[in-house]
C-alpha cells in the first residue's frame, strides 16, 4: 500500500476519534464546572482539560486567558487550534477524501455528512444552551464512524491503519482525561463530595460509571478507578485493552508489508507488557500524575515510529 | 474546401434518418421509440440520472458524493455506427496514429521531414510544444503516444473529418465506459438484439500497451502506475478509475522518488520499483529539474531516469507537437511521407493566420468560418462565425491582425446530428466522437469512442465546460442479427 495512503488513513482514524475525546472531556469539564467548590481555583477545572489535551501552550501564545468561554470556544471551534473539534473534523474529511477510494461508501458518508453539519452547527455551537447537545452529537458521528469502519471495510491493510490511528489516538485520549482528573485521584484533593463527583464524572465521559459497578460492586474508589482505566481489559476504552489491539495491528501491518518490522512493534510490545504488568499500587506510590506523564510520552514515542517506518515511505 | 462547401447544406446529416427513411443501423432503436413513447424514454433518462448520481455507477465511489455538478449529461439515446462505417474509421485511425507518432519520433531525431521540405522548419523551431530535452531520445519500442483521442465529425453517410488530435493526455475515456454501463442496465433487451461491440476491455488494452512500452531495463513483469496531479484535478476520478479497472496504483509526486536514475514509489513496505507510468501530469510539471523548477506535481530526477531507460513515461514528454494545431495542416503530409500511403481519414481545411494569404483569406470571410486559438482548448478563445455578431467578428478580426500567428480558421461544418432527448421531446443535436488509439507493440482500438453532443440547440460546441454532454457509442453488425439455432426437428 503507498504510504501516503496508509498516512491519510491512520491520520483520518485519529481524528475522528479525537474530536469525540474532546467532547469527552469537555462535558466532564461542564459537568464539574456547574458544581459549587470545585478544587483550587474557580477556573482549574478549564485549565485542567487545556493541560491534558495539550492545548494550554497554544492556547496561551493565541493570547488568550482562562475564562470558561474562552477555553469552550478554543477546544470546540477554534481555528487556531490544530485540535479544536471543527478542525479535527476538516482533517479527518480531508484525509478520506485524499483516499475516497480506499473507503467504503458508509464510512465516507459518515465523514462527510458530519464535515456538513458541522459547517451549519458551527455558529452556534458553543451557545450555553446549544453545547451540550454539540458536544453529544459530535460523540455519536465519532461512533457512527467507528462503526461504519468496523462493519464495512475490508480487512486489509487499510482497515488496519485506520485501526491503528483509533486505538492509539484513544489510548492517548484516556490516558489524557485520567491525567486531567490527577488532582482527584491522588494527594490531599481525593477525598469528600467534590472529589467523588470528578470521579463519576471522568468515568462518565468514558462510558464506564455502569461498567466500573458491573467490574467491582462497590462505591467509587481513586485507586480502583486508576485500575479501571489502565489495567482492566474488560473497558474497551482502558490503555490495556487499547495498546492490546495497537499491538495486534501493529502485527497485522507487519504481516501485510512482507515482515517489515521494527520500532513500532518493540515500543507497541514494551508498552502493552508494562499495562499488562503493572500495578495500581505502584501508580498510586508514584503519583498518578508522574506515571501518566511518562506513558504520554510513550504513546508519542511510538507514534513516532509508526510514521518513521510505514508513513512516510 | 470544394468538398465542405457541397456537403454544407442549410440542413445537417442527420444520422438516424435520411430521404430514404430510417438508416439501417438506426431501426432497432427507432422501433424501440416507436413502440414505448417519449414517456418511457423521459423514464429512462430519469432512471440514468438516479444511477449516475445515487448509485453513482462508479464515479460516485471518486467524487465528492452527491454532488451532482461532477456529472456531465448524459442522453439515453445512443448514436449507431454500423461496423462497416466503423471498420473504415478504425482503418484510418491506425493510420493516421502511425504517422503521428512518426512525426513524434522524427522531430526529435533528423527532422527528415523538414529536410525533405514538407513541413516548414520554423513550425517546429519556434513551436511551445516542441521539448528540446527530448532530442536523441527514442523511448521504448519507438512509442511516443501510446493514448491518443482523435476527434472527428461528420458531414454526410462517407464524410468524416478529424477535427482535431489528442497526443498529450487525452480524457473522457472513463464516460465512454460508464455510458456503456449504464445502457446495459437501462436497456438490457435493445443491447442484446444489437449484438454490441463491447468496450468493457479497455482497461485490459490499456495495461497490455503499458506493459509493452516496458523499459529496458525492466525484469520481470512490469510495474504500472497512474500518475495525478491530485484531487483537485477535474480528472481525478478518472485516474482512480483506470486505475481500480487495472488494478494499479494511482501516485502522486510526492509518493515517487528517484535514487540512482531508478523510480520507486514509498509504500508501506518500503520502496517499491516503479516501471512504466501512465501519466497525466502535463510535461511542464514533470520533473522540476528538466521543466518548471516550481513545479510540485513532479517528481525530481524523473527525466533522467526515463532517459536512462528505467522508467517508461506514457505518453511521452513532447508528444503536444504532433496534436499541435499549426501542426495540424500538415498530417496528410505525414501520412504520405512516413508511410507512403494516401490518407483515409479527411483533414478539414486549415487556414494559418500567420501566413498572409490565409489570413487575407480569412478576414475577408470571418462570417463563415470557425477562428480558433491555434494552441486554446476546451472551446474557450473561439469564435463560430455564423453563429457571431457583427461586433464579435470585427473584434476577432482585431486580434488576428495584433497576433496572426496565435490563430487558425476553418470552414464551418454542418455537423451531423443524433435525435436526443430535449426539452419538449427529441430533437437532432450535433455530435462528435473522441475514439481513443492505443499504441504498443500493435494498434488497438474499442471500437467505437465517446460520443459528445451539443445539447444547446443549433450549437456546434461540444465541450462539456460548454453544455456539452454525452451519449452511448454502439458499433453495430451491418444487418439483422442471426436467428438463434434450434434443433432441427425431425
Amino acid at each position: 500500500m503507498l504510504s501516503r495512503t496508509a498516512d491519510s488513513l491512520f491520520w483520518m482514524g485519529r481524528y475522528t476519534e479525537r474530536a469525540g475525546n474532546i467532547a469527552r472531556g469537555m462535558q466532564v469539564a461542564l459537568r464539574m464546572a456547574g458544581l459549587a467548590g470545585s478544587l483550587g481555583g474557580a477556573h482549574d477545572e478549564w485549565r485542567n482539560l487545556l493541560v491534558s489535551a495539550g492545548a494550554e501552550h497554544g492556547f496561551r501564545a493565541a493570547g488568550r486567558t482562562v475564562t470558561p468561554d474562552a477555553v469552550v470556544g478554543w477546544l470546540a471551534l477554534d481555528a487556531e487550534n490544530p485540535s479544536s473539534i471543527a478542525n479535527c473534523i476538516e482533517a479527518a474529511r480531508r484525509n478520506g477524501r485524499a483516499v475516497r477510494t480506499a473507503l467504503t461508501v458508509d464510512m465516507w458518508e459518515a465523514l462527510n455528512d458530519t464535515w456538513r453539519e458541522m459547517r451549519a452547527r458551527a455558529a452556534s455551537a458553543t451557545d450555553q444552551d446549544v453545547l451540550p447537545g454539540f458536544l453529544d452529537w459530535v460523540r455519536a458521528r465519532t461512533l457512527l464512524f467507528n462503526g461504519a469502519a468496523a462493519d464495512t471495510m475490508l480487512r486489509n491493510e487499510g482497515w488496519l491503519f485506520v485501526h491503528l490511528g483509533v486505538m492509539l489516538e484513544r489510548a492517548d485520549n484516556t490516558a489524557r482525561l485520567l491525567d486531567a482528573k490527577h488532582p482527584a485521584l491522588s494527594g490531599p484533593g481525593s477525598e469528600g463530595a467534590v472529589a467523588y463527583a470528578e470521579w463519576q464524572a471522568l468515568l462518565r465521559s468514558v462510558s464506564a460509571l455502569r461498567s466500573f459497578q458491573w467490574l467491582y460492586h462497590q462505591r467509587l474508589d481513586p485507586k480502583l478507578v486508576v485500575e479501571l482505566l489502565l489495567f482492566r481489559p474488560e473497558l474497551p476504552r482502558s490503555l490495556v485493552a487499547c495498546h492490546a489491539r495497537v499491538l495486534h495491528a501493529l502485527e497485522g501491518v507487519a504481516e501485510a508489508t512482507g515482515g517489515r518490522r521494527g520500532d513500532p512493534q518493540r515500543i507497541a510490545a514494551e508498552i502493552h507488557d508494562r499495562l499488562t504488568k503493572g500495578r495500581v499500587e505502584d501508580v498510586m506510590a508514584r503519583g498518578v500524575h508522574d506515571w501518566l506523564t511518562a506513558q504520554i510520552d510513550r504513546n508519542i514515542e511510538l507514534g513516532n515510529a509508526i510514521q518513521a517506518l510505514y508513513l512516510n515511505g | 474546401m470544394n468538398q465542405i462547401s457541397a456537403t454544407g447544406p442549410s440542413k445537417p446529416f442527420d444520422e438516424m434518418q435520411d430521404a430514404a427513411g430510417v438508416r439501417p443501423a438506426y431501426r432497432g432503436v427507432a422501433a424501440w421509440i416507436e413502440a414505448h413513447g417519449l414517456a418511457a424514454l423521459a423514464a429512462k433518462r430519469q432512471e440514468a440520472e438516479a444511477l449516475f448520481r445515487r448509485v453513482g455507477i462508479t464515479f460516485a465511489v471518486y467524487g465528492e458524493g452527491g454532488d451532482p455538478e461532477r456529472l456531465i449529461p448524459f442522453d439515453v439515446i445512443p448514436r449507431i455506427l454500423a461496423r462497416s462505417e466503423w471498420d473504415r474509421l478504425a482503418r484510418g485511425l491506425t493510420q493516421r496514429v502511425k504517422a503521428l507518432n512518426a512525426f513524434i519520433g522524427d522531430v526529435y531525431a533528423k527532422q527528415e521531414i523538414v529536410r525533405a521540405g514538407r513541413v516548414p522548419a520554423a513550425l517546429l523551431a519556434d513551436n511551445e510544444a516542441f521539448c528540446a530535452p527530448m532530442q536523441g531520445f527514442t523511448p521504448p519500442a519507438g512509442v511516443f503516444t501510446h493514448i491518443s483521442g482523435i476527434d472527428l465529425v461528420r458531414t454526410g453517410p462517407d464524410d468524416f473529418w478529424v477535427l482535431e488530435d489528442n497526443c498529450r493526455t487525452p480524457s473522457g475515456v472513463s464516460y465512454m465506459l460508464e455510458n456503456r454501463e449504464a445502457m446495459l442496465r437501462l436497456f438490457p433487451g435493445l443491447c442484446s438484439d444489437h449484438r454490441l461491440a463491447p468496450v468493457g476491455h479497455y482497461p485490459e488494452e490499456l495495461l497490455e500497451t503499458l506493459k509493452e512500452a516496458a523499459p529496458p531495463n525492466c525484469k520481470g513483469v512490469p510495474c504500472v502506475a497512474i500518475l495525478t496531479p491530485g484531487h483537485f484535478n477535474s480528472a481525478y476520478y478518472e485516474h482512480c478509475f483506470l486505475a481500480d479497472e487495472m488494478g494499479v496504483e494511482v501516485v502522486e509526486g510526492a509518493d515517487l522518488f528517484v535514487e540512482d536514475d531508478v523510480v520507486y514509489m514509498r509504500t508501506t513496505s518500503g520502496p517499491k520499483r516503479v516501471d512504466v507510468l501512465y501519466r497525466r501530469v502535463d510535461d511542464d510539471y514533470l520533473d522540476p529539474r528538466v521543466f518548471k523548477p516550481e513545479s510540485m506535481l513532479g517528481v525530481p530526477g524523473i527525466f533522467a531516469a526515463y532517459r536512462a531507460g528505467n522508467v517508461t513515461l506514457a505518453n511521452a514528454p513532447g508528444a503536444g507537437i504532433a496534436d499541435d494545431k499549426a501542426i495540424y495542416p500538415f498530417v496528410p503530409e505525414m501520412i504520405r511521407f512516413y508511410l507512403g500511403e494516401e490518407p483515409l481519414l479527411q483533414n478539414v481545411p486549415t487556414y494559418l493566420c500567420e501566413r498572409e494569404q490565409d489570413r487575407a483569406y480569412v478576414l475577408e470571410n470571418i462570417g463563415q468560418l470557425v477562428v480558433k486559438l491555434a494552441r486554446g482548448s476546451g472551446g474557450y478563445g473561439m469564435l463560430v462565425g455564423p453563429h457571431s455578431t457583427r461586433a464579435q467578428q470585427e473584434e476577432f478580426a482585431a486580434r488576428i491582425r495584433a497576433r496572426p500567428h496565435d490563430y487558425i480558421a476553418q470552414p464551418t461544418l454542418a455537423l451531423s446530428t443524433v435525435p436526443t432527448l430535449a426539452e419538449g421531446g427529441i430533437a437532432g443535436r450535433h455530435v462528435d466522437l473522441r475514439p481513443y488509439v492505443l499504441m504498443g507493440k500493435e494498434v488497438r482500438i474499442v471500437p467505437g469512442g465517446l460520443t459528445r453532443v451539443a445539447l444547446r440547440e443549433g450549437s456546434l460546441v461540444v465541450n462539456s465546460s460548454q453544455g456539452g454532454g454525452t451519449k452511448d457509442t454502439w458499433v453495430v453488425d451491418d444487418g439483422p442479427a442471426p436467428m438463434m439455432q434450434s434443433q432441427a426437428q425431425g
